[in-house]
């Protein structure tokens, strides 16, 4: 043993060389065919820099050559020799679908300006299929399976009432587009408490807690980091919900300052966004390699006693 | 792991019921739950338990007829899963509930080969009788996709809590509540109708020169171990142990043996790239999630020849180092469950699996695992999720399962077919094997004939048999022939002008069809093929696992479209109608994740190349 | 440990350690965070041994846990150590090379069967006997501790018998490797590290190096003594024998955090002067003669702290304090101008750059610039160009022994019972916990909503209860031989027989340190939080509380 340096073990580090429409591009082994975008403006729902690929929503996908079909960027390991086309007629026409369909059957009035955006370039006309449905209050207990048979009049939508059973989470599911990050990071990718899973099948596919039981009933542990990920605002924080209830939410105003959380010695970042003086959420960077955006519920939401309220909501 | 339960406490009827299914994994692994109170019992050894679930929570079903939230949180203790995953695990399968239910359900196959056959006056009946779907007591009825049952249509199947499933077909809806109230027997009288092979396999009541997959059917009984070998069973096994595996491999290489699920990827290189995966251990699985609407000869392979997947499992568990098997059977089979149970029982009681197979020095084994109603589960990664105790959701490929398959390990996924004809490799030889047929298409190939023929039933013929021929030995067309569906709700249509075509790979891709899962479905001028089309595309609406964007919402948008055009009622035209079914089939096809959504708009679009939907045919829109 | 006061592994190691041993820790409810890291390697197959008296949430995810009686750690950690010894696991090389004192070790733990430990600990032998296999052929095994280790009245004999542990296996600075300790408080190690404990000066320097000292005394114009001055415990002491007449407490509340609370308040009570800095007016501030409002540094000022892993990380001024608030150093700086110092009224970095000039191996090579880049530093870190040191005491595999240094010395302990004995009045242990939504004494935790908050209650095993006739949510009386408080109960599933617990959060419910033990250590200073001994009555009118 002859080691006197912090033994940090990298990878055994190889360069791949592919082609983006039509440019070489060297990326480390294992990286993505998304790691070697060179533009970094792919359309992206289910993926987050903090989770393992889900690959679920397929608006990331490009043309392979030697693929019979489009292949998910976010997920397919970029290799040696592969040509790799982002901007084919087949390619911008499943973006725009994708989008379109996610339009056409769910709110997604919330989601990210960069989402916006993709909409408008993709070209997205979302009310081609037919005037949206009205919201159901049957979604949380459908069947697999079972069959309800539509005449085509209106467009099936998610739309359904908002579910508040507690004081710090609000869940909209009618804004839900169903990409897993939630489950993944209630799971698997950070918190491993699984309190919420999809259920049921197909269309019907949802979020839930077991037997649909509200959150406090739940293993919910408030960490947020379910909130923290998703990217349409169907899960947001209470105080935020109620801020854009009551027409008082300005994300243009925002500050976002990062800082340690004081709530035990991990130190993890948090970055405090304020608005008007107020602390309005808590999130944490996904680079940094203490949390990977990852909170517990002290730091994501145990800053009410420095919270500078004004009189009128002081309790 | 830390769960949070709540208070609700399972019966000890379904106490036992779990109990049952971890002393079974115990006797199949030798893996102990640790009792101790200082062994907390909730680490690897506990979180590694979670592929019992599906078995479990058929238990569950089996005991009470639903999965209580008592039933839930037993679950989530006993197998270390939480409970939110045991709920969207559940929820999943189209054959499980988890709200209060009657105990007794008969499912009434609505699918295309039954509905229009009886099918539709089934469901009618028991609304009468027993209330509106889904709705009742003690016995209550439901709409199911297609049976697998489409040669002896209309079929129900009867899930009873307490009490074996059983298959009724052709049924009636007496026959079904007369069925619910029967004695408790030994052998459910339903079975019985089964012994007659002839009704399933046409061709075993002729001249069985020709039956080479099918030769034992009829012959051997089903339950005897000894009969097999009468009837040559085994000796393929020992024929594998003299080659040793590489030589068995070469020979299903030399074979051009391809898969028979639908892929049709070469065996021979399936196999070897797993035997050769240095990453230990090694998986078998066998598909036999038998779902797509108007398929049935893997059932009736399995219900009258057990013996011989059994055989072939262990054939390919050999040739590909694989000491354990899974047998993914659909849990709308309750027949061949039976009698495949009783198969791999009887092969381990006289030696032929377990530790020592032949006195030849490997270990293989099977367990066999009961699907629960989710066609998606015969996807490949999806049937490896659902092994594994979660939603059956299709997996991202690469990687593929030869590489990182069940529990993450190199595993070989074969088709029950595909299966059956390792044995007729090993008897033959590779090159005799592929000297019928040619190219991808070598040896016999099973087709399961139904609709407007003379002789439904699984009919073996070799590659290169055209279409006429195949609708000539079922005894011809049963009317005025409008199309024929060719390789299920995946595949697509083909007109009377096209029956010369070759039923080979290539033949049927050389006019833009498929041969999917081998069925042929003879539809005439008389039927309704304006509701068929709406049953296709709810069909993959509902089973759709939800996944993916492309799919879970443009199956909604198919089925939603479809509609409309039947109706006559087009939102804009009927030419924008028609370029939205186009542009959802290029998105489903293009960039969903798995093969489901990839073939969802294969039929629809066939039918509206062929005109299949023109006026004035399509003014009789028969929704249900 | 071995001159270093930190914990000797980066988080991300746990995640590519082969065993995790999680000792007097409920990390997954304490240190949440960290504890992502543990799941991240319990996913790729790391096993995990938990040893805590609870079967905690943390003990829960374990493959094994060692529950074990209240203040038996060094039993346990012996017998482990005894078990490598007999079973030929010991790292002879490491041993020889980078260790001193084993000979004495062993004689020391010789005694500590696996059949005495089990008398002593209650667990059983075969499992002790497990977890030391483990440890000694795991090729990467961490020992990571919380208070369970350090709340005990000989608390630095605890942290020894742990770290022999990770020397007779040479599980000590390599990768993966290592000895954790979790701290409670986001800036605990940085406290530390600036010079809070009393012999040290900041930066690590030990009080009696006599070169460092005198760098601080030319950095800051004035001498400084080479005598330790006193810890809260001595300060308690010497507040009791009169020496102490005026206390300047800065962001801690004894009044309630100190153990056996009312003595503790009596003693601040009879100050001459007390002055205390603090963002709440807390209980020992309602004692103040002289309160300094100050603001909340996290948040709405700037400055480091320094976290578990040793990494230094700058917080920073997101929202204005309130009406008078102002920041510590400002409040402390004017205070020195108006005692007749000129400190001036330095901003945040310039005091770091003055320590930066005289912590000359952790942090001179820490500018805020590079803190900013690279989302902090992990100590040591002694020029600009230097990338911190995920890893520490690597040089103690070095081939050469000039690399190597000083050797680290096996610190052989005996098992001490805790101070607090259980006898017929005084059957049950009580111990202190913490839960996942909670903090310290609850000033600050108290402010926000928690759907998980539940009424402090006495946790207690449900086979206790019933002997005593006690049903769940029944508010009973709990008598310590300090003190006496009432408080519901509720059945824990965690607890063993004989164990129960109160969490410090919910003071002004249950004042729980009313019943605790100022006994301490004299090593640390830390007082024994973990082992009190009670009684459970029944009130004579006790009608159980609805819906409790």
């Amino acid at each position: 043993m002859t080691i006197t340096e912090p033994v940090l073990l990298g990878g055994i580090r190889r360069l791949v060389t592919l082609t983006v429409d039509g440019t070489e591009v060297r990326v480390p082994e294992g990286a993505t065919i998304l790691d070697a975008m060179p533009d970094g403006d792919t359309p992206t729902l289910c993926w987050a820099p903090n989770l393992n690929p889900i690959n679920a929503c397929r608006v990331c996908v490009v043309e392979v050559e030697g693929s019979r079909v489009l292949v998910p960027s976010c997920a397919r390991k970029a290799e040696d020799g592969m040509v790799v086309n982002t901007d084919s007629e087949r390619v911008r026409h499943s973006r725009r679908m994708v989008l379109e369909l996610l339009a056409s059957s769910t709110d997604m009035s919330q989601a990210s300006p960069d989402v916006q955006r993709w909409m408008d370039e993709y070209g997205v006309d979302a009310e081609r299929y037919g005037p949206p449905a009205p919201p159901a209050d049957d979604r949380d207990t459908r069947h697999a399976g079972h069959h309800h048979t539509p005449d085509g009049t209106t467009a099936e939508t998610v739309a359904q009432p908002v579910k508040i059973d507690n004081d710090l989470y609000v869940r909209d599911y009618s804004r839900c587009i169903m990409c897993y990050k939630c489950v993944k990071a209630c799971g698997t990718d950070a918190q491993f408490t699984f309190a919420i899973s999809a259920a049921g099948r197909g269309f019907d596919a949802r979020i839930a807690t077991e037997m649909n039981n509200p959150l406090p009933d739940s293993a919910c542990v408030y960490c947020g980091n379910c909130i923290g990920v998703c990217p349409t605002g169907a899960l947001k924080s209470v105080s935020e919900h109620e801020l854009r209830e009551a027409g008082d939410w300005h994300p243009e105003e925002e500050t976002v300052t990062t800082t340690i959380c004081s709530f035990c010695g991990v130190g993890c970042n948090l970055e405090l966004h304020v608005q008007q003086g107020q602390i309005v959420n808590v999130t944490s960077p996904s680079d940094h390699s203490v949390t990977h955006g990852h909170l517990c519920i002290k730091g994501r939401f145990g800053f009410q006693h420095v919270q500078n309220l004004p009189e009128e909501r002081r309790g | 792991m830390d769960l949070r339960l709540s208070d609700a406490v399972a019966s000890p009827a379904v106490q036992e019921a779990v109990a049952a299914v971890l002393a079974e994994h115990t006797r199949a692994t030798g893996d102990v739950v640790r009792e101790h109170a200082y062994f907390t019992d909730s680490g690897h050894a506990a979180r590694d338990r979670r592929h019992l679930l599906l078995p479990a929570l058929h238990a569950v079903m089996d005991a009470e007829g639903w999965i209580s939230p008592g039933a839930l949180n037993h679950l989530a203790r006993v197998l270390s899963v939480p409970p939110a995953d045991v709920y969207g695990v559940a929820t999943f399968y189209a054959m499980l509930v988890v709200e209060p239910r009657a105990p007794h359900v008969v499912h009434v196959c609505d699918d295309i080969a039954c509905g229009p056959n009886g099918g539709e006056e089934i469901a009618a009946r028991l609304t009468t009788e027993l209330g509106p779907e889904g709705k009742g007591d003690d016995a209550c009825w439901v709409r199911s996709p297609c049976l697998g049952l489409c040669e002896r249509a209309p079929a129900v199947l009867l899930q009873r809590a307490g009490r074996p499933d059983v298959s009724i077909a052709p049924a009636t809806a007496e026959a079904a509540t007369a069925e619910l109230a029967a004695p408790v027997e030994e052998r459910p009288a339903a079975d019985r109708a089964f012994d007659d092979t002839s009704v399933s396999v046409p061709q075993t009541a002729g001249d069985r020169a020709g039956l080479r997959l099918l030769r034992r059917i009829g012959l051997v009984d089903p339950e005897s171990v000894d009969d097999y070998r009468a009837h040559g069973g085994y000796t393929a096994l020992r024929r594998a142990v003299e080659l040793g595996p590489t030589r068995v491999i070469k020979e299903v290489t030399d074979s051009a043996l391809t898969g028979r699920g639908g892929a049709a990827f070469p065996t021979g290189v399936k196999w070897d790239g797993v035997a050769r995966a240095p990453e230990r251990p090694h998986y078998l699985v066998c598909n036999a999630d038998e779902s797509e609407p108007g398929t049935f000869k893997d059932r009736v392979l399995m219900e009258s020849d057990p013996f011989g997947l059994v055989e072939a499992m262990t054939i390919a568990g050999y040739a590909t180092g694989c000491e354990r098997g899974y047998l993914y059977i659909r849990g709308e089979y309750p027949l061949a469950t039976r009698r495949l149970q009783h198969a791999i029982e009887a092969a381990r009681a006289r030696g032929y699996l377990g530790a020592d197979v032949l006195g030849a020095g490997f270990t293989f084994d099977i367990e066999l695992r009961r699907g629960a109603g989710a066609y998606i589960c015969g996807e490949e990664t999806a049937l490896l999720n659902s092994l594994e105790g979660l939603r059956g959701e299709p997996r991202n490929k690469p990687p593929f399962p030869s590489v990182k398959g069940l529990f993450g390990k190199p595993t070989v996924i074969n088709n029950v077919e595909t299966l059956y004809n390792v044995l007729e490799v090993l008897a033959v030889g590779g090159p005799a094997f592929a000297s019928i047929g040619g190219d991808r298409s070598t040896g016999t190939k099973l087709f399961c004939v139904a609709g407007a023929v003379s002789t439904p039933g699984v009919y073996e013929v070799d590659f290169g048999t055209t279409l006429r021929e195949l609708l000539m030995l079922a005894g011809g067309v049963r009317g005025e022939l409008r199309a024929v569906l060719l390789g299920g709700a995946a595949g697509g249509f083909v007109t009377p002008d096209q029956l010369d075509v070759p039923l080979t790979l290539e033949g049927t891709r050389g006019i833009g069809a498929t041969l999917g899962s081998g069925v042929v479905l003879a539809i005439d001028t008389a039927a309704d093929v304006p509701a068929m089309l709406r049953r296709i595309a709810a069909f993959f609406r509902d089973e759709s696992c939800g996944q993916c964007v492309p799919c879970r919402v443009g199956t909604v948008r198919q089925e939603e479209a479809l509609a409309r055009l039947v109706r006559g009622a087009p939102l804009g035209s009927r030419a924008t109608e028609l370029a939205l079914l186009d542009d959802l089939a290029k998105v489903m096809q293009d960039a969903s994740i798995c093969g489901l959504g990839h073939t969802a708009p294969a039929a629809v679009k066939s039918a509206l190349a062929l005109g299949l939907l023109d006026p004035p045919t399509s003014t009789n829109g028969r929704a249900r | 440990m071995f001159g270093a006061g930190g914990g000797t592994s980066a988080y991300v190691e746990a995640e590519h350690a082969d065993l995790l041993v999680l000792w007097g820790s409920n990390a997954r409810e304490t240190h949440p965070i960290f504890f992502h890291h543990v799941l991240q390697g319990l996913k790729s197959g790391t096993r995990m041994y938990s040893v805590d008296p609870r079967r905690t949430s943390t003990a829960q995810w374990a493959d094994a846990w060692l529950g074990l009686d209240v203040g038996t750690d060094i039993a346990l950690a012996n017998a482990i150590g005894r078990e490598l010894i007999h079973a030929g696991l010991v790292n002879e090389p490491f041993v020889r090379r980078a260790t001193t004192g084993f000979d004495e070790y062993r004689a020391t733990v010789e005694p500590y069967t696996l059949e005495r430990a089990e008398e002593i600990t209650k667990v059983p032998a075969e499992l002790i006997r497990e977890l030391a296999h483990a440890y000694g052929r795991a090729d990467r095994a961490q020992i990571c501790w919380t208070l369970g280790i350090t709340e005990h009245h000989n608390a630095a004999d605890y942290v020894f018998a742990l770290i022999n542990l990770a020397l007779l296996t040479g599980h000590v600075g390599r990768y993966g490797s290592g000895l954790v300790p979790l701290r409670g408080q986001n800036n605990v190690q940085g406290g530390g590290d600036m010079g809070a404990i009393p012999a040290k000066l900041p930066g690590g320097y030990d009080l009696g190096d006599a070169e460092a000292r005198a760098r601080y005394e030319a950095a800051w114009g004035a001498t400084i003594s080479p005598k330790p001055g006193m810890h809260l415990s001595q300060m308690f002491e010497a507040m009791e024998t009169g020496r102490l007449r005026a206390l300047y407490c800065i962001g801690e509340n004894p009044a309630e955090s100190e153990a056996n609370a009312t003595h503790a308040r009596h003693m601040l009570e009879g100050l001459d002067t007390l002055v205390v800095q603090d963002i709440f007016r807390t209980a020992t501030a309602e004692l103040a003669d002289v309160v300094f409002p100050a603001a909340a540094d996290w948040c709405e000022y700037e400055g480091t702290v320094t976290n578990s892993e040793r990494r230094v990380q700058r917080v920073r001024k997101a929202i204005d304090p309130p009406g008078l608030a102002r920041p510590d150093t400002h409040i402390i700086c004017n205070l020195a101008d108006r005692l007749g110092a000129n400190w001036g009224e330095p901003t945040a970095e310039q005091v770091w750059d003055e320590l930066r000039s005289v912590s000359l191996n952790w942090h001179h090579g820490m500018s805020y610039e590079r803190l900013d880049a690279l989302g902090g530093l992990q100590w040591p870190c002694p020029d600009e160009d230097h990338p911190g040191t995920p890893l520490l005491h690597a040089r103690l595999w070095a081939e050469n022994e000039a690399d190597r240094g000083v050797p680290a010395a096996f610190q052989p302990v005996e098992h001490v019972p805790p101070v607090d004995t259980l006898t017929d009045d005084f059957p049950i242990r009580l111990t202190t916990v913490r839960v996942l939504d909670g903090y310290n004494s609850g000033v600050q935790t108290g402010g926000y909503s928690s759907p998980l908050r539940r009424r402090e209650s006495l946790r207690m095993d449900a086979t206790d209860a019933a002997q005593l006739g006690i049903v769940n949510g029944e508010r009973v009386r709990v008598v310590s031989r300090r003190g006496a408080v009432e408080a519901p109960v509720w059945f824990d599933p965690a607890l063993r027989p004989g164990l129960a617990s109160f969490t410090p959060h919910f003071t002004e419910e249950v004042d729980v340190n009313v019943l605790t033990n100022d006994a301490w250590d004299p090593k640390s200073g830390t007082s024994e939080f973990k082992a009190t001994a009670i009684r459970i009555e029944k009130l004579p009118s006790a009608v159980p509380a609805a819906g409790e």
